[in-house]
């Protein structure tokens, strides 16, 4: 029993570190842009497809694969949020905003369906299969080394947002738009590169989603988006910080109901968001409530 | 658009624009009647059906959503509890044949019920939030009518089987969701001009401020809330009788909220007629494209381009933008005809003298 629950644990957290990686993402665009991506769910499929595609046709091994898909995502964020969500104005971009993000969601399953069709694929690896040995329970190498390049990214995302002028300006773009403004930030050109960081950073997470979720197809965005939208509004839309505490506690929570009762799992997961907020509406970690309502 | 015609024209303008409404209500109304007469195509009156329960789902929600600036991504939370109440009652209490329409009460009484806590839980929060709350509510109720152990779980329910000819099958589903529609589109209409939906629409243009001038939030939206759930509680039993079957999948669909909500902004946001002609624009189109494109995924990329097409260009829905589009092009009528009378006037004089 205390072994099944220290095993649900430790399963929480490395899993709840690929979550935080594809949610950080998500709360940064929401930050700056003031928009909520329901695409990521969908974008961090199609970074799953990339690499499958990479290591089926040019046999190229995952992690390095990443060299080429983290670039490409990021390329295809800048062209999404220049395309469609920056020419949204006015009172009702807010709904807006999530209709253009959910009709690039529904052509990119359309694209992916058509591409690769409607079955279940796996990343397979050496490191997928193979398993190390530790406290007395079996662990695939590739949690651990998932759970490491999501640690990676999220500390090379924190260094930048914290430590460099761009990452400074995007703080300030998220704090007040207009006063960012004021004070000479490229305001446009935050926006487009956030929203390139934040589809850029799901082609890690959907490597190691695909590899670690069992098999995927591009109907796995929705149940991924639903979960990834409870852990930023629980952690607090737009709070960093929020976004990793939520992804591991989240994904903690679900790991341990999932012993007693695999299908309830989820709907814990979903209670728990709503229990959250009907006691605290701004989430765990949400700033003033003017600001995330 | 229409008061400032009144305004230019006086009350007899004012009679006119009422009367000419009026007709064109009554035109509308004779026109959907005959429809099924004129037309006996069984494929296309079954789209008919089909676009008319949409007609009741998109007028419904806009009267919560629309009106109040709440955008709910949850209502098949409300479709899907229709069809289910009334599968589940007509299985338990064996109701066969035409007796499962006297069940549809129920579907909107269920929706209703499902309303209140929801509403008291989710408009706690506004905006993205909201949103989300909705997403969430609907994947909990998704899950379990999967998992619950009176729903039937993958295999889903079956509607009592109807013993009607195939033609005059298709025909009384249609006046039936033709008077649900008419219904919904109806009392949007009232609620839009009443105090209530002045309320509503207050609360969307500036809650904080609605507030402050005495207008009970909570309540307010709470009721929208439930009547927009009611209304898509009873389309939602309406469509299950008419396809005979519901699926967990199928009756919490995650495309059924997004639908309701283009369709809404298609023909204009927190109007009377556009979310009514949003879904009678975009229903038949999707079916349409369904059986044109054989293949599946084609039809759902040109659907996903459909949205972004009207994201991008008609930002603010047909409705609106076609009625400014008259205004401005009766203003400048207005400004030329004097104008243009006056040059006849000064070239005809100057024709006449010598």
């Amino acid at each position: 029993m205390i072994r099944q629950l220290f095993h649900a644990v430790i399963d929480g957290i490395l899993s709840g570190g690929v979550y935080a990686l594809m949610a950080v993402g998500l709360t940064l665009i929401f930050g700056v842009l003031d928009i909520i991506n329901i695409a990521q769910g969908i974008l961090v499929v199609l970074g799953a497809y990339l690499s499958y595609a990479l290591s089926v046709h040019l046999h190229l091994d995952l992690f390095v694969g990443l060299l080429v898909t983290v670039p490409a995502m990021f390329v295809i964020g800048v062209a999404i949020q220049w395309a469609f969500i920056r020419p949204l104005r006015g009172r009702d971009r807010t709904a807006m905003s999530l209709l253009a993000c959910y009709a690039v969601a529904i052509i990119i399953e359309g694209i992916l369906y058509w591409v690769f069709g409607p079955n279940f694929v796996q990343l397979n690896a050496s490191y997928v299969t193979s398993s190390v040995h530790m406290f007395g329970f079996y662990l695939p190498y590739i949690y651990l080394y998932g759970f490491a390049i999501a640690v990676l990214l999220v500390g090379a995302l924190y260094l930048t947002l914290y430590r460099t002028r761009f990452g400074r300006s995007v703080r300030a773009t998220m704090q007040d738009r207009t006063a960012a403004l004021l004070i000479g930030v490229n305001v446009n050109r935050v926006a487009a590169l956030t929203f390139g960081i934040g589809v850029a950073v799901t082609a890690a997470g959907g490597m190691v989603f695909g590899a670690t979720s069992g098999g995927f197809n591009p109907n796995s965005g929705y149940d991924l988006i639903s979960r990834l939208l409870a852990i930023i509004v629980l952690g607090g839309l737009g709070s960093i910080g929020g976004a990793l505490a939520a992804s591991v506690f989240m994904l903690t929570v679900e790991a341990i109901v999932d012993i007693w009762s695999p299908t309830w799992s989820i709907v814990v997961f979903y209670a728990a968001l709503v229990l959250v907020l009907t006691v605290r509406p701004t989430g765990l970690f949400g700033r003033q409530a003017a600001r995330a309502q | 658009m229409n008061s400032g015609l009144a305004l230019r024209e006086g009350a007899g303008g004012l009679r006119r624009v009422l009367a000419l409404r009026g007709g064109a209500a009554v035109l509308v109304v004779a026109v959907f009647a005959a429809f099924p007469l004129v037309i006996t195509d069984q494929l296309i009156t079954t789209i008919a059906v089909d676009t008319l329960i949409f007609v009741a789902a998109a007028a419904a929600w806009n009267i919560f959503s629309g009106y109040s600036g709440y955008i709910s991504l949850g209502h098949a939370v409300f479709f899907g509890c229709g069809a289910y109440a009334v599968g589940i009652a007509a299985r338990d209490w064996q109701i066969t044949g035409t007796a499962e329409f006297a069940l549809l009460p129920m579907a909107a009484a269920v929706a209703a019920a499902i309303a209140v806590p929801f509403g008291l839980i989710a408009l706690r929060v506004r905006r993205h939030t909201f949103v989300v709350i909705t997403i969430a509510v609907f994947f909990i109720f998704q899950l379990m009518a999967f998992n619950l152990w009176f729903t039937s779980g993958t295999n889903g329910l079956a509607a009592p089987f109807l013993l009607w000819s195939p033609t005059t099958f298709n025909d009384r589903f249609y006046y039936l969701a033709l008077a649900i529609a008419a219904g919904a589109a109806g009392l949007s209409w009232l609620i839009r001009g009443s105090r209530f939906g002045l309320q509503l629409r207050a609360i969307r243009d500036d809650e904080d401020r609605a507030r402050g001038l005495g207008v009970r939030a909570m309540p307010v939206k709470l009721a929208a809330f439930v009547i927009s759930g009611a209304i898509t509680g009873l389309a939602g039993a309406l469509w299950f009788f008419f396809i005979g079957q519901v699926l967990p999948q199928s009756g919490f669909d995650p495309i059924f909220d997004l639908t309701v909500a283009l369709m809404a902004f298609l023909g204009g946001l927190g109007t009377v007629s556009g979310p009514v002609i949003g879904a009678l624009i975009l229903e038949p189109a999707q079916q349409y494209l369904n059986l044109q494109i054989t293949n599946n995924y084609l039809s759902q990329i040109l659907l996903g381009s459909l949205f972004l097409a009207v994201v991008l260009f008609l930002p603010r829905g047909a409705v609106p933008t076609i009625g400014e589009q008259i205004t401005s092009w009766r203003a400048r009528q207005a400004d030329r005809a004097p104008a243009s009378r006056a040059a006849a006037a000064a070239v005809l004089a100057k024709g006449k003298s010598p």
